[in-house]
């Protein structure tokens, strides 16, 4: 595993330092909220995301992962993720995989967008990454040592359905979620909102780097709503988390977001960060690898 | 040890994205020594399916002094990779200069722009900030036709 991990990590530099042509990114700066907007068709997407969480009589965590988006078509992104955590004073680990598809089943623009979600999770217990808010999922779930977490091994699907607006330079994004182990589980489900704008909205007349139509800010909320024998807020965790995205016009995003727990079964305090580039005209890289003409 | 479930599906995804990211020129151009997409004469046609309304919306950026400029830039950072460094086209995408596009109004070029073609490959740009793409409709208005 630590060969695969070692391999995917080389291959992602190599690629970050490929001298790809000017792109303006343009990403969103969410961190649990999907929007409609799929990546470019033949671009990849590199991006490592970080998550640094307080637990409660217990060891804080430091969860990561890196994530792989290729735009298939303008209606179809595809993505892989690759996670770990570390918790203090315990250890670190690989805590599993996920493979996510997006799709955009309308031809045209509207003023509320959908999108469809399908993922396959190979994880194990020990995931810290709180990429989403799901069922019954606490604080306290993360008190247990990673030696015994790491030992429960899920395969789970996880369907959302995405709606998105882009207004008046803002974007307003709600997903829902629901998500079912592949053993004996019922469907669990959840929630996430988001609403953000850049600074400004007009682009600049020269290329610069702080430039306030760089800079994206705003908030996004999410949590769990339970599962399907107990539906509703009991025994769930909820986050209220400010989020802001800096794109840089070589492709290169980073992103930031202090979030905070909403009641008593969330954690406390969350600090999300991520560094992501994008890499335009992949496709016709890989094209050239077999060797096609490009 | 890798679980040999992992070992699949790692394998299935690294194939899938793999086998997707070198087929998607094919499955827009079908052989590689088809025709390229952009050289049919209906890749234009999606002018045509402007509705009236949005076609006549005048660029409120019309007469912005920094409008081409900045809208050049932005072409540059979006657009430049599929229609070419000179908005002449490129293996993804069609020319900008034909008299189709040229002739279109701002409004059509901007719906365009919102909605894209996505089933030919151009994606929605509604992500951009309404004023960007008034921006991007003054620099493509600019470059005339060869």
């Amino acid at each position: 595993m630590t060969r695969v991990l070692l391999g995917l990590l080389f291959v992602s530099s190599l690629l970050c330092v490929y001298p790809s042509r000017p792109l303006l990114a343009q990403e969103n700066p969410y961190f649990v909220t999907y929007d409609h907007n799929l990546e470019e068709p033949g671009n990849l997407e590199i991006e490592y995301f970080s998550t640094f969480g307080t637990q409660r009589s217990g060891n804080d965590f430091h969860a990561f992962w890196m994530e792989f988006e290729y735009g298939v078509n303008a209606w179809w992104t595809t993505e892989l993720y690759l996670d770990g955590q570390s918790t203090f004073r315990d250890s670190t680990i690989f805590t599993g995989i996920k493979w996510e598809n997006r799709f955009r089943p309308l031809k045209r623009e509207h003023l509320i967008n959908p999108v469809l979600y399908v993922e396959f999770e190979h994880k194990s217990d020990a995931d810290k990454t709180m990429k989403e808010g799901e069922g019954h999922d606490v604080e306290s779930d993360f008190l247990t040592p990673n030696s015994e977490l790491r030992k429960g091994i899920n395969n789970e699907v996880e369907l959302k359905l995405i709606l998105s607006s882009n207004f008046k330079g803002w974007n307003f994004s709600q997903n829902t979620l629901a998500a079912k182990n592949l053993a004996n589980s019922p469907w669990e489900f959840g929630y996430a909102l988001a609403a953000s704008r850049p600074l400004a909205l007009k682009a600049s007349a020269t290329r610069c780097r702080f430039c306030r139509q760089n800079f994206t800010v705003g908030a996004e909320m999410y949590g769990g709503l339970g599962d399907r024998y107990s539906f509703g807020l009991k025994n769930t965790s909820h986050y209220l988390a400010a989020v802001g995205g800096w794109n840089l016009s070589n492709g290169w995003t980073f992103r930031l977001s202090p979030g905070f727990g909403l009641n008593d079964d969330s954690h406390k305090f969350l600090l999300r960060w991520g560094i992501s580039r994008e890499i335009s005209g992949f496709d016709q890289m890989i094209r050239r690898m077999f060797g096609g003409k490009s | 040890m890798m679980p040999s479930s992992l070992r699949f599906f790692l394998a299935v995804a690294g194939l899938t994205m793999l086998v997707t990211a070198a087929s998607t020129r094919s499955s827009a151009y079908g052989a590689s020594n088809a025709v390229p997409q952009w050289f049919r004469s209906d890749v234009y046609a999606e002018l045509g399916k402007v509705p009236d309304k949005d076609r006549s919306r005048i660029n409120p950026l019309e007469n912005d002094p920094q409008g081409v400029v900045a809208g050049r830039i932005l072409f540059q950072d979006h657009c430049s990779e599929c229609h070419g460094d000179d908005a002449k086209g490129a293996r993804k995408g069609p020319s900008l200069r034909a008299s189709e596009v040229q002739k279109a109004t701002p409004g059509t070029l901007f719906w365009i722009l919102t909605n894209g073609v996505i089933r030919k490959k151009m994606p929605s740009w509604s992500k951009l900030p309404e004023p960007q793409r008034w921006q991007l409709v003054r620099y493509v208005k600019s470059l005339g036709t060869d």
